[in-house]
């Protein structure tokens, strides 16, 4: 398990210095020059132009620019933005717990949902809780993340008037971040009403990034099911006289489950994506609003960085699915 | 009043070309303390008429039968948890494919003790005592060791031997045996066949054994069923069954075993059973058979007898007994 791991770790180098180039490179292709977007409509002058250039270094050659970058990052040095010349890095930290939540709270949703409906839908083949289910599924998937969340907000925050339309909690409340997650924090602030409100503001973007991962692991729960329901083993277990429940809960879910564990993996990379037009629409601010703010101020340090680190840690969180699905499948845990 | 009593047992599968019909109005009988051979070759539909006795086939097969019943209880009738208390307690099965009928994600014991715990109650030591003990009468070296141990840690034959321990686990009063000894070694397979008659001569069980073997059946067997695409074509006491085989199938199958090669001019079956879609008109084995003649090619043949071993034929071979004599001493 140790070497495993210590394997996994090693193929991150590549990867790694494969995604610090494709986050160097892509900013740099897209049109508009920083320094000119920075000057906004004031403008400026030739000589203010090439000082600027040479300050930030992009008189330099492309590769000689890249190389700096590349050795700023491996010493964790990730550069300071253009903007708010803060350090990169600190910008991340104060963000990134806003998207953790939201990313965590998306993805239990989805793995609540997506798996008991993925097993009913099997058990069920081809009955109308299947065939309903599995449309809309489909309609998930397949459904623009904007439409929808505008869709949601419609209903909810417009016409009944449930929830908020944007932020992480009401203005009305203040207090220190602990943990940087508002569930948490409103709770030990103690303060009336926060906690409430925090979960208000937390629950619309919430579904909308669940969306996807949870059409996804819905119909993969459902195809893995379908094909574990055929094995021999699961006649076996009915063979006992094993309870339905048992049967299709532990014997088949449990097999089943291998290939559901790498699609949620693989999600977490979606999660992201989803996180970042999530957060747009609802003005949630986290690292998704933060990158989209910085593409549109060319904002390169942060662009690279942001990237960078959104790639590292859905490596890392596919490192940890890795792990986990060697606990739950017994024959690469005992691979010698 | 009989353990097992099946009668006119059809199985149709949905395929993508059709229904195919893998049980023909099968019949069959198994009292307490019998021991039931089914005999025939690959694709006669064996294990798909025991499967929809035990009620395990899937979704894709349509059963119909006019009776299936278990010690007088309907099974047909029997609600999903009443049937759950009687499968896998009073009446077990041991499958044909040990390699794939273990769950992969379960470690031995624990699928062991799953039975043990689900209908006898066994918990905790109680039920890894039994558990021991089971896996120590099924030749399993090093028993308490072997619990902890995954399926595919152990090879095929262990793993038959664990599904066996896991059929035998609630003494059940019908054992339903599918080639309990295809993925065992000679001497291996012996000892199984010594502990399944054992334990049925112990318990009284009736034991129903599918198998390929004709040797096996000579050995174990008191009564054989031969089928063949499906149909049952013949039942006789074994002693009468190798005396005087009453199908022309019968007779093949026997005239193929090796001892016997000699004796008979038929040393393999020439053709191949019919598949769904080449079922000929009339007797089934008609195409394969030496004696047919126009009736067998166009009508279906009658059940004959007792005597003539129920056989399904226009011609048994005992009513045409003198043909026979003078074809061999050609
Ligand atoms: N799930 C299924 N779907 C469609 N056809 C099936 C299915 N299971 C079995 N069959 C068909 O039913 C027929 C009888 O199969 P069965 O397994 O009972 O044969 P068998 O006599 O046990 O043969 P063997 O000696 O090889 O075990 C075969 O032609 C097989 O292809
Ligand atoms: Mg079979």
């Amino acid at each position: 398990m140790l070497r495993f791991f210590l394997s996994r770790l090693l193929t991150f180098i590549p990867t790694f210095i494969g995604v610090t180039l494709v986050s160097f490179a892509f900013i740099r292709l897209l049109p508009g020059d920083p320094i000119i977007v920075m000057a906004g409509e004031r403008g400026l002058t030739d000589e203010r132009y090439a000082e600027l250039q040479e300050k930030f270094g992009f008189d330099r050659p492309l590769a000689v620019q890249f190389w700096e970058y590349l050795t700023g990052v491996v010493q964790g040095d990730l550069g300071e933005s253009f903007v708010t010349n803060r350090p990169v890095w600190d910008e991340f930290f104060a963000l990134f717990p806003a998207t953790l939540e939201l990313s965590i709270c998306a993805i239990i949703i989805a793995i609540l949902l997506g798996i008991p409906a993925g097993v009913i839908a099997a058990v069920n083949r081809g009955k109308f809780f299947d065939r309903a289910l599995m449309s809309t599924a489909l309609v998930g998937y397949s459904m623009p993340i904007f439409w929808w969340a505008l869709l949601l907000i419609i209903v909810f925050s417009g016409n009944l008037g449930w929830t908020p339309v944007s932020g992480r909690i009401d203005l009305l409340y203040f207090f220190d971040d602990v943990t940087g997650f508002m569930l948490i924090d409103s709770l030990l602030s103690g303060q009336d009403g926060a906690f409430r409100s925090a979960a208000r503001h937390l629950i619309l973007p919430s579904i909308v990034l669940a969306t996807i991962p949870l059409a996804v692991i819905a119909r993969q729960t459902r195809s893995a099911m379908l094909e574990v329901l055929s094995e021999d083993y699961i006649r076996t277990a009915r063979a006992k006289g094993l309870s339905s429940g048992r049967v299709n809960g532990l014997h088949a879910l449990r097999n089943a489950m291998i290939p559901v564990i790498t699609v949620i993996g693989l999600s977490v990379g979606t999660l992201m994506a989803g996180a970042i037009l999530t957060e747009s629409i609802f003005s949630w601010p986290g690292i998704g609003k933060w990158m989209v703010d910085s593409i549109f101020r060319r904002d390169y340090p942060v662009v690279q960085g942001g990237l960078l680190l959104i790639a590292l840690i859905v490596m890392l969180v596919n490192l940890i699915v890795d792990l986990l699905y060697g606990l739950i499948n017994p024959r690469i845990r005992h691979r010698e | 009043m009989s353990l097992l009593r099946i009668r006119n047992l059809s199985v149709d599968f949905q395929t993508s070309g059709g229904l195919f019909r893998a049980v023909d109005s099968v019949d069959l009988e198994v009292n307490a303390g019998d021991i039931l051979a089914i005999v025939g070759e690959s694709g006669s539909g064996k294990s798909v008429s025991m499967l929809a006795a035990m009620g395990l086939l899937p979704w894709s097969a349509k059963v119909t039968a006019d009776e299936i019943s278990f010690d007088g209880t309907d099974l047909g009738g029997l609600r999903g948890s009443a049937r759950r208390k009687l499968i896998g307690r009073d009446m077990s099965m041991i499958f044909q494919e040990p390699m794939s009928s273990l769950n992969p994600c379960f470690t031995i014991g624990f699928q062991i003790k799953e039975v043990l715990r689900q209908h006898l109650g066994l918990k905790g030591s109680a039920a890894t005592d039994r558990a021991i003990e089971l896996l120590d009468m099924v030749g399993i070296p090093d028993p308490a060791r072997r619990l902890s141990a995954f399926p595919f840690q152990l090879s095929g034959g262990m793993n038959q031997r664990v599904m066996i321990a896991i059929a035998i686990a609630c003494t059940p009063r019908l054992l339903i045996a599918d080639e309990p000894t295809t993925a065992l070694d000679v001497t291996i397979q012996a000892q199984i066949l010594e502990l399944l008659t054992g334990l049925q001569a112990e318990t009284g069980m009736g034991l129903i054994l599918i198998t390929h073997d004709m040797g096996v059946v000579a050995e174990t067997a008191e009564r054989v069923s031969v089928q063949y695409a499906g149909q049952k074509v013949e039942e006789q006491p074994v002693i009468d069954l190798f005396d005087r085989p009453q199908h022309p199938y019968t007779a093949a199958l026997l005239a193929a075993l090796p001892e016997r090669a000699t004796e008979r001019r038929l040393p393999t079956i020439p053709g191949a059973v019919p598949g769904a879609f080449d079922r000929p008109q009339g007797c089934l084995f008609s195409p394969r058979c030496r004696y047919a003649d126009e009736t067998c090619r166009t009508v279906a043949p009658p059940v004959q007898s007792a005597a003539l071993g129920w056989a399904r034929c226009h011609y048994p071979l005992s009513a045409t007994e003198g043909v026979i004599a003078e074809e061999t001493a050609q």
